[in-house]
Parts: C-alpha cells; sequence; structure tokens
C-alpha cells in the first residue's frame, strides 16, 4: 500500500459513537481514531463493547447516535464502500461447514464483488498465503480449530481489503496455534491496517503498535503499548531474593531513599525474599544487583513485576473514580 | 445480479450437501405417491367425464405435503445462518439486504419447484397404464401445477419470513406450520352454510385455499387466485426485508 497523502482521511474515524441494545448502552460516546497502517488491539473485559464496536465498523449494525467513518466513507450512509474495504472476521470465526474450502473462498470472493478470473486468481494466492493446500478439498466441518482459523484468516483477506477487523482471532486455540495466527497477523500488518480485540494483554502487546483499552463501553484509554506501560510505571513492584540476614535487608532497604515500601520474608534455604516498591517509577533492578555484589550477597532472583490487564483496568478505573 | 445468482445457487446446492435434501424429497414423493393412489382408488370402477386431477386436493395426503414441506424447506434459511453466526459474515459482505432476502427465497423456491417435478409425470404415467381410454386433460394438469407453483412461491416466502424472526429452526417451522395450516382452515369455513351470509362469509370464500387448488385442479386459471398468491408472495417477502433491516435499527 502507498504511504497516505498527508490529507487523505484516516483509516478510522469514529466520532460520539452510542449504541443501546433494549435500553442499554452497550458502548457509549465512544471517539477515537486510528491512523494508516497501524495494527491496533482493543483490549478489554467480555462485554466492554468491542464486538460491537467492531460490528458497526463493519456495516453489521448501525450505531443509535454518532457517525463513524473508515477510509473516509461513513458507515452509515455509504455502508456497501465501507463493506467492500474491510475483512471481517467475527468472533468464533463463523464458516459454512458443509461446504469445502477452495469452493467457500471462492463463494466469498464472488459474494464480495469479485470477478470470476480475479477471484480464481485471489482464492490461488490466499490458499498459498495461509498454507491451506492441503486441506483445500476438505470439508470446513472437519477441520481443526487451527486450519478454520486460518480459512476465516484467508476469507477475511481474499477481497484485498484496506482493514482487517478481527474479533478474537486467537480465542480457542493451542499456543502453537496461537503463535502462527500471531505471526500471519503481524504479516498483514505491513500492508493493512489490523484491528483485533482480545482480553488477553499478552495477545495483544505483542503484535499491535496501539492498544484502545475499553471499559463499560468506553475507550478509556488510547496509546502504545510502551505510552500505557509508562503511564502505569509509578507501581512497578520488584521481587529480590538474597543470602543475606533478614535484619541486614531491613536496614539496607531503608537506607535507601527510592524506596517506598519494603517487605521481608524467609525463603527456602538461608535466602530471603524481600518485596520493593519504588517511589517514583525508578527500575531498582540496578540499584539492587549493585548493592549486592558491594556487600557480596549471593543473588538468585531479581525481577520486576509486569503489569496485567486487571492492574491496568484496576488502575484506570480508580482514576476514573476519582 | 450475479451476486444474487451466487447467493441463490449456495442457497440451492445447500439442501443437497447434506442427507436433509434428499430426505425432503423421499418425504415428498411418498406423500404424493399415496395421493396418487387414493386418486386411482377412488376412480376406479367409476365412469368420470371430469379431469381426474381434480381428486388430488380432495386426497388428505396432497395437502399434508403441501403444509408440511414448506416449512421443513425455509425454517434453515435465515435462523441457521443467525444460530451459527454466518449471517455476521454474509451481512458484512458488499451484498444489499434485498439480494440476500431474494436468494434465500429463489434458493428454497427453485427446491420446492425440484421436490415436485417428479408429480407432472403422473397423470401421463396414469394414462399409459390404466386399462381402459383414460384420457388426460393435459390443461388441467399444467394448471394445476401452477396452483402448486403458486401455492409453493407463498409459502416459501412466509417460511423465509418466519425463519428471519429467530435463531431456532424448529421456532421457524412450527410458526411456518401453525400459520399456513391455520390459513388452510380457515377455507373451511367457507363450506358453512350460513341461514344469513355475513361479510366473512365472503372473506373466507376468497382465501380457501382449498377451493383455489379445486378450481385450478378443474383447468381453472382465475386470476384473482393468481393475484391472492402474488401478492402474499410479495407481501411476505417485503416483511422478511424488513426483519433482516431491522437489526440496524433495533
Amino acid at each position: 500500500m502507498a504511504e497516505p497523502e498527508p490529507d487523505t482521511p484516516p483509516m478510522i474515524e469514529v466520532n460520539h459513537l452510542t449504541k443501546y441494545y433494549g435500553g442499554r448502552p452497550a458502548i457509549q460516546d465512544l471517539s477515537f481514531t486510528v491512523p494508516h497502517g497501524e495494527i491496533v488491539g482493543f483490549l478489554g473485559p467480555n462485554g466492554a463493547g468491542k464486538s460491537t464496536t467492531m460490528r458497526i465498523l463493519a456495516g453489521f449494525l448501525s450505531a443509535t447516535e454518532g457517525a463513524a467513518r473508515v477510509a473516509g466513507h461513513d458507515v452509515a450512509t455509504d455502508s456497501e464502500a465501507v463493506r467492500r474495504r474491510v475483512g471481517f472476521m467475527p468472533e468464533n470465526n463463523p464458516l459454512h461447514d458443509d461446504m469445502r474450502v477452495r469452493e467457500y473462498l471462492k463463494f466469498r470472493a464472488r459474494l464480495k464483488g469479485l470477478d470470476k478470473p480475479t477471484s480464481r486468481d485471489r482464492v490461488e494466492d490466499v490458499i498459498a498465503q495461509f498454507d491451506l493446500g492441503d486441506v483445500q478439498g476438505r470439508m470446513i466441518g472437519e477441520l481443526s480449530k487451527g486450519f478454520r482459523q486460518r480459512v476465516g484468516l484467508a476469507d477475511a483477506l481474499v477481497h484485498e481489503p484496506e482493514l482487517l477487523i478481527l474479533d478474537e482471532p486467537t480465542i480457542g486455540l493451542d499456543p502453537h496455534q496461537i503463535r502462527t495466527v500471531r505471526q500471519h497477523i503481524k504479516e498483514l500488518g505491513k500492508k493493512h491496517t489490523v484491528l483485533i480485540s482480545s482480553h488477553i494483554l499478552p495477545e495483544v502487546e505483542v503484535t499491535c503498535s496501539r492498544l484502545l483499552i475499553f471499559h463499560e463501553g468506553t475507550v478509556v484509554a488510547n496509546d502504545t503499548p510502551r505510552g500505557l506501560e509508562q503511564s502505569l510505571g509509578g507501581h512497578h513492584r520488584i521481587t529480590v531474593e538474597l543470602q543475606a540476614p533478614q535484619e541486614v535487608l531491613h536496614e539496607a532497604w531503608e537506607e535507601m531513599a527510592e524506596i517506598e515500601h519494603h517487605r521481608v520474608l524467609p525463603a527456602e534455604g538461608d535466602f530471603s525474599r524481600c518485596a520493593l516498591t519504588p517511589r517514583d517509577g525508578e527500575d531498582l533492578r540496578p540499584r539492587v544487583s549493585a548493592l549486592a555484589r558491594a556487600r557480596g550477597w549471593p543473588l538468585r532472583e531479581l525481577t520486576r513485576e509486569r503489569h496485567t490487564l486487571e492492574d491496568i483496568f484496576v488502575h484506570i478505573t480508580r482514576e476514573d473514580d476519582d | 445480479m450475479t451476486v444474487l445468482l451466487t447467493l441463490a445457487r449456495r442457497e440451492l446446492a445447500g439442501h443437497f450437501f447434506s442427507l436433509r435434501g434428499y430426505v425432503i424429497m423421499a418425504g415428498v414423493q411418498l406423500l404424493l405417491g399415496a395421493s396418487l393412489l387414493t386418486v386411482v382408488y377412488l376412480l376406479n370402477g367409476l365412469a368420470y367425464d371430469l379431469p381426474f386431477t381434480e381428486k388430488f386436493p380432495q386426497t388428505e395426503f396432497f395437502w399434508l405435503v403441501l403444509l408440511m414441506v414448506a416449512p421443513v424447506i425455509t425454517m434453515r434459511t435465515f435462523a441457521h445462518e443467525k444460530a451459527s453466526g454466518t449471517f455476521e459474515t454474509l451481512m458484512t459482505t458488499p451484498v444489499s439486504d434485498i439480494q440476500v432476502v431474494l436468494a434465500k427465497f429463489i434458493g428454497s423456491y427453485v427446491f420446492f419447484l425440484i421436490a415436485f417435478l417428479p408429480t407432472v409425470i403422473y397423470p401421463f404415467f396414469l394414462e399409459h397404464y390404466a386399462h381402459e381410454a383414460l384420457k388426460v386433460d393435459s390443461g388441467a394438469v399444467w394448471s394445476l401445477a401452477l396452483g402448486i407453483g403458486l401455492y409453493g412461491a407463498f409459502f416459501m416466502a412466509l417460511g423465509c419470513f418466519a425463519s428471519s424472526l429467530t435463531r431456532s429452526q424448529i421456532v421457524a417451522a412450527v410458526l411456518t406450520f401453525a400459520v399456513g395450516t391455520g390459513l388452510f382452515i380457515l377455507g373451511y369455513l367457507a363450506d358453512l352454510r350460513p341461514t344469513e351470509v355475513q361479510w366473512w362469509h365472503h372473506l373466507v370464500q376468497h382465501i380457501s385455499m382449498l377451493r383455489h387448488m379445486q378450481d385450478f385442479s378443474t383447468g381453472i386459471v382465475d386470476s384473482r387466485h393468481v393475484m391472492f398468491y402474488l401478492s402474499l408472495t410479495a407481501v411476505f417477502l417485503f416483511f422478511t426485508l424488513k426483519s433482516v433491516e431491522s437489526r440496524r435499527w433495533k
């Protein structure tokens, strides 16, 4: 894909989007922008509005209020143009189990408006791209979950969309299959704008260049993974296991000004396990290891806690409440 | 147009991908065969100068198959796609709602016609094997076929509508069967002879499918009957379209 001109509209533009389901809002006053060529992760617990937003962007549902544009086309008034530009894989990747892989992809390509020769070429391409050659004559209903997922991706991609929307693309897969799908998504991100949703942080952390965090129907954060982590940096706790008497350790931590709070517990052998909370987000590990070396304490563990999705939620929603 | 054809072909082919389509066809042929047997039994040793096709709508099997077949053919159309989630992948391709509705209808209707096709040869079959020189009024045969065809169009539209309302195929089938059978039974009211003819009596005379089919079976093609089925087909296709569109404004 060519570099977007400075005045081309962003890939996705969402303005004050609200959707009510039977009187209850699924998403509320949602606004965000996604530039071309990014892999964007929608992160949030079930029911936070990720799927609803994706369905609106894919042209399946209409919003109650507000507007959304995909590549400059309004999803409500210019739905067909949007659907031509979007490849959508819904949650649980529904497929026609009674069709064969190649036949299904051909059918989908034709539905998406490709003419006969083009659809033949494109089906050939996606079968090669997702390594489906061995199963192209098999019934979809007989395929393993990993293969199904690849058929779903091939379908989403067959009409060369500008925007790929994948709702929970790795759910229910084994770790090996997850890695394969992740690899595919990264590869796709080079040519397309990709939107994926997940409720597992490491899942989106490794693939996405931007994260949108959903909470109760609104986007509470929109940043790069690094940016998000930095904004939460003040809470990085470290764990260290040293061979030294507990009283001496207590004293040492008291002396260190960067430590806000510490706890020392006995561990296996003569070791002590300490949990240290830094005062202002500083990474304490270099200082702790230097100290251990200086005092000659054997050191067998030194780790910095990573933030879990739970931490981020707790943190962000706490901010909201203030 | 090509998209409509692609979709309709897939709908029709869907019936033959599993055993279901063949079971439906076998069932239709079994019941219609029973209907033919009954007709033969009725005519046996009888001097009968009316077109014998007239006897078909008077057999229970004939109506049983007509009322049963529509729910069975159409229950899958929308309900199955909604339940399996493929409705979402379908509606996010650049197809229009009306193309989807028409494709579902055409797919079901063509299957209905295929299932009934062998019926057309029954009368000629009978003529060939009858002892006496039995005369088949081919005009009556074709008009009965037209009647069944019109009836099928209406019931396929009704079935598609019922299926578009729900995710459950069973609910769709029961709904189609209940409405279809209810309408059919209303027709029996036309046979009542009230002392004073009231408005509802006129109404049921018009909507009695039994009477329509009797006319068709004797070779009478009444444009009122034709319009009755065509307009109901259009109305239910319109309802189906609105039901499919409703996901946007619900």
